[in-house]
């Protein structure tokens, strides 16, 4: 069983808002589709559910051909940003709805919503009103809706985006739990990246409205396949540079130079763009290959455990993310070291060229 | 430019309280120091926005006063405490342009339009705006709308303090960092006094100078990042600050040394406990301080998560968990493991707050 | 937004689509089917082009009347716009008068309209009625079945009294919209009432107001029951409005023809007027 998109695609008016795109999800697997606000993610959602219509192209279920089905007769459920339950059910009619729509039997009912209720810590909340209870408690009752019938489809867009930190922080330990044993594609929407990590799983990133690339989480963050997969995909912003290949050495235009290794010292010369993420950029020489990094302080933040250095270099913003306490006078010049065997090189259309270590 | 103090400060929405369960806000003494950048960081409810109502004066305390520099504030309505406040969502005056918008607070004050004019400018190019100066406010990103909101606390030049209520809520991650850094960089060069009210500790930590750790309408603790974050005076403050949290373990105190799950563990103020004093202890160590060694407390792997920089590992020890932070990259063993927590960041909690070293509490 | 298809959605529509043609599609035809032909009776019908539409554009009867509309519809949405708007401003925004306020507000609005024009036609009698009586014990000469004056005056006094509460309820809906975040931030900038209202609270309002604006002219400009029970169209012919002349026209001297090009022009005019109105009013929206 696995939910098949072919080739497509989205627009309202003269705005298109998903480009042609193809996307599998297997069974029993949780995908997460990463990229901002505006990105497409919930245009995407809805094209899977079958509340959009796809202007062009095919949605695939279980090897059917399900483009034109409407929602209510695929077994799809879904959790939204907004805490959406109905206000006047108690939290135990609130999980039971599903089932009573679909007829099942009251001992059926009352022991699934039992067990769904004990999963999700709301027992003690089971006769009360949604209205009643806080922002987590409302969130997991609309989780446990959504998962008490045992849909072949879940989609949930931000459901923690509302939620305080530290909720954020419980529910995203729990979720992966509750699917650890279904029999269920699970598509989950967000903005953050950490996030994403968290989960594992596999990551779609998303650029206005285009899947830059799809594949295990992990490896697509640390195997981007373009610039933008790359800038999708990294929490804070990842650092950028231009730079030149010019035998077996870089160069960019501050004049800094610095030995091509790894995979790339394969490449051949000509321009390239250099990315490499916050926290491998330190004030003390760390990891395979330091290369010294300098630039005007902009602003530094401590936060007891970290440090997190913004400077000014060669007319970009770059960030530095470290352990400790290290603090620098604004406007000042920082002299830190970035681990440039972590680095990846892009060639100008922004596809990926290659790393500065030799990848396993 | 003020030093704000409030003064044996209590809340309660209902009219006549009757236990310390109907106040919102329970005892504050709190003084904010002129210029510091501060936060207010607690979960909802918490009672931290109720409090920064209390400072602007949009909400009347029930008990006890707001001092702005010694002078007794409290009947005060906000344009006259000289406050600017900037709220969780955007609040632009759609039908004027980015000018008009910055120019407003002046203008409702009388203030010369030549005069405005230069202080509109100036200010737009510290909260890169100058640009769209002319566009519609309504037409602008949700940074930009806050950005206006914040610049117009900025121009006017008799502001005690600018105060942000979740500021970041509504703007897209890679944006909030810029937006962040912003704030930062702007309280460093206008020196104002800002309070920050968030429930994320990444927010609050990185802007503030000194933090209010609030829960249940009460002060834990106040502090610098780096005491919050190395000796959180509260279980609280150390399950709140850091992700994931301190973890917080049972524990015994026997002759001045502390035992987890049976195992002796050397902690900075075991010698402190005091045998007859009572409730319960618990041993809390961050997940930064806690180490994978060859020989030490014995435990056994659970889960590992990767968050890209770290690796999250949970693992058992007896029948409680203890989750530790592990470098990216660096090889974790399945199964049996040993483990060592840091003596000086070890440190033991007795009714959930810190055993003082040298004192009982 | 292109919805999904549904090859049985069609059937669902069709006793709606039934019910709209029998309604409006097929008197509309017959309308028009009046307006171009003469007719003198014995159910013979002879062709006449659009003679009956020169006729009534040029005739003076008709200016008239339309003239006497538009000053009636102007003059009712100059007053109650800015009244309606004024008083959900002053209504309280919490608390236990809300409920109140609103009832007392939606009262007139829940009176049959022919009641209406007979409550306010007693109300207003020079002899009997509280308003004329009192009026002409002050020493004012009052009555509105004699001096066309007095017959106005009544006439938009009664309207103002029925519909301002519509607008009312439509500016408050509007107005308890607006987050509380508005009213802080305008207080901390120092604005004081005017710049809160000319800022904040008209900008949000505007898209309700378009709509009571729309709403208040279609129907003021279709008026007939309450004026034609009050003054029947008099003193004379001073408060005939169009819908009352076009009853006198059809009804009265059962002139089909002029009067189905009459109600085909009326139609037209209405149509336009809140086109026109519809567009300027939203023009500067998406700015």
């Amino acid at each position: 069983m696995a939910l098949t998109l072919k080739g497509v695609t989205k627009r309202v008016g003269n705005a298109v808002h998903i480009h042609p795109t193809d996307l599998t999800f297997e069974t029993g697997s949780f995908n997460i589709l990463l990229g901002s606000t505006l990105a497409g993610k919930t245009t995407l959602m809805q094209l899977m559910a079958g509340l959009e219509r796809p202007l062009e192209g095919e949605v695939w279920f279980d090897g059917k051909n399900v483009t034109g089905m409407p929602v209510q007769k695929r077994n799809v459920s879904m959790v939204y940003q907004q805490f959406i339950n109905y206000p006047n059910m108690t939290v135990f009619e609130n999980i039971a709805s599903p089932l009573r729509v679909a007829r099942a039997p009251e001992v059926t009912i009352r022991e699934r919503v039992c067990t769904m209720a004990e999963l999700l810590r709301l027992t003690p909340m089971l006769d009360r009103l949604p209205g009643a209870l806080s922002g987590g408690q409302q969130q997991r009752t609309a989780i446990a809706r959504a998962l008490v019938k045992d849909a072949d489809l879940v989609l949930l867009d931000e459901p923690l985006a509302n939620l305080d930190f530290k909720l954020r922080e419980e529910l995203r330990d729990e979720l992966p739990r509750l699917f650890a044993d279904r029999n269920c594609i699970v598509v989950y929407a967000t903005t953050e990246p950490t996030e994403a990590l968290l989960f594992g799983g596999n990551t779609a990133t998303l650029f206005e409205g285009s899947v830059t690339q799809f594949g295990p989480t992990r490896q697509i963050y640390r195997k981007p396949n373009s610039l933008l997969s790359a800038e999708v995909f990294s929490d804070p912003p990842i650092n950028v540079m231009a730079c030149e290949k010019k035998g077996d050495h870089f160069e960019d235009a501050d004049g800094a130079r610095w030995t091509a290794k790894g995979t790339a010292a394969g490449l051949s010369d000509g321009p390239y763009t250099l990315a490499i993420r916050p926290h491998f950029v330190t004030p003390a020489a760390t990891g395979a290959d330091p290369v010294p990094v300098s630039g005007r302080v902009l602003v530094t933040e401590l936060s007891g455990s970290e440090s997190i250095i913004h400077f000014a270099r060669g007319g970009q913003t770059w960030v530095s993310q470290s352990h400790g306490i290290h603090a620098f006078e604004v406007g000042s010049e920082a002299h830190l070291h970035a681990d440039f065997s972590q680095a990846l090189y892009f060639a100008p259309d922004g596809s990926f060229a290659a790393a500065g270590a030799t990848q396993s | 430019m003020a030093k704000i103090t409030l003064d044996d400060l209590r809340h309660a929405y209902v009219p006549n309280p009757a236990g310390p369960d109907d106040y919102a806000l329970k005892q504050l003494d709190v003084s904010f120091e002129d210029g510091g950048a501060y936060a207010l960081l607690g979960p909802s409810g918490c009672g931290k926005t109720t409090l920064l109502n209390i400072i602007s004066g949009l909400l009347a305390p029930s008990h006890g006063k707001v001092l702005f520099d010694g002078e007794d504030v409290t009947g005060l309505a906000p344009d006259q405490r000289h406050i600017a406040q900037v709220f969780q969502f955007p609040v632009v005056y759609d039908t004027m342009s980015v000018y008009d918008n910055l120019a407003f607070p002046l203008r409702n004050r009388g203030v010369a339009e030549a005069d405005v004019d230069k202080k509109v400018r100036e200010i737009a190019a510290m909260i890169d705006l100058e640009e769209t100066l002319q566009n519609r406010a309504s037409g602008l990103t949700a940074d930009g709308k806050q950005k206006i909101s914040l610049g117009r606390g900025l121009v006017r030049d008799d502001v005690n303090v600018i105060m942000f209520d979740e500021p970041l809520t509504v703007i897209d991650p890679h944006l909030k960092w810029q937006l962040r850094s912003k704030l930062k960089e702007l309280h460093q060069r206008v020196k104002r006094t800002m309070i920050y009210v968030t429930h994320d500790q990444t927010e609050a930590l990185t802007f503030a100078d000194k933090v209010v750790v609030m829960n249940v309408g009460q002060v834990v603790q106040i502090g610098t990042p780096v005491e919050l974050f190395e000796t959180p005076s509260h279980e609280f403050v150390g399950h709140f600050i850091g992700s994931p949290g301190m973890n917080i373990l049972d524990c015994e105190v026997r002759g001045g040394k502390a035992f987890f799950q049976g195992q002796e563990v050397e902690a900075a103020n075991a010698g402190a406990v005091k045998v007859s004093d009572s409730g319960p202890l618990r041993l809390g160590v961050r997940p930064e301080f806690v180490s994978l060694a060859d020989s030490g407390i014995e435990a056994e792997v659970v889960k590992v998560s990767d968050s890209g920089r770290y690796q999250i590992v949970e693992t058992r020890v007896g029948d409680a968990p203890v989750k530790l932070l592990v470098n990216e990259g660096v090889e974790i063993p399945t199964g049996k493991t040993a483990l060592s927590f840091r003596a000086d960041r070890t440190r033991i909690y007795r009714d959930g707050w810190l055993v003082a070293s040298g004192e009982t509490r | 937004m292109n919805k999904l298809q549904n090859n049985k959605a069609w059937l669902f529509v069709l006793p709606v689509f039934a019910l709209v043609a029998f309604n409006a599609i097929i008197p509309l035809m017959t309308v028009v089917n009046y307006s171009v032909q003469e007719t003198f009776g014995n159910n013979e019908f002879f062709w006449a082009g659009v003679m009956w539409f020169e006729e009534i554009l040029n005739s003076e009867r008709f200016h008239a009347s339309l003239g006497r509309q538009a000053i009636f519809t102007a003059s009712i949405l100059a007053i109650e716009m800015p009244l309606g708007v004024a008083i959900a401003l002053t209504m309280p925004r919490k608390g236990p008068w809300v409920s109140v306020c609103l009832v007392l507000m939606a009262l007139p609005l829940l009176i049959p309209w022919n009641v209406v024009g007979a409550m306010w036609n007693i109300f207003a009698l020079p002899d009997i009625g509280f308003l004329g009586y009192t009026l002409n014990s002050l020493g004012i000469d009052f009555n509105f079945t004699r001096q066309p004056e007095d017959a106005w005056f009544t006439l938009i006094l009664m309207d103002v009294w029925h519909w301002t509460s519509l607008v009312v309820l439509l500016a408050y809906a509007g107005l308890s919209s607006i987050p509380d975040a508005y009213y802080q931030a305008a207080k901390i900038d120092g604005a004081g009432s005017w710049a809160i209202f000319r800022y904040i609270q008209l900008p949000k309002l505007r898209r309700v107001l378009t709509i009571a604006f729309l709403l208040r002219f279609m129907d003021s400009f279709m008026i007939y029951t309450e004026p034609f029970v009050l003054t029947g169209g008099g003193p004379g012919n001073s408060t005939t409005l169009l819908s009352i002349d076009l009853v006198k026209i059809a009804l009265g001297q059962f002139d089909l023809g002029p009067a189905a090009a009459m109600s085909l022009i009326y139609f037209l005019i209405i149509l336009l007027l809140s086109w026109v109105f519809y567009t300027v009013m939203t023009r500067n929206e998406e700015q």
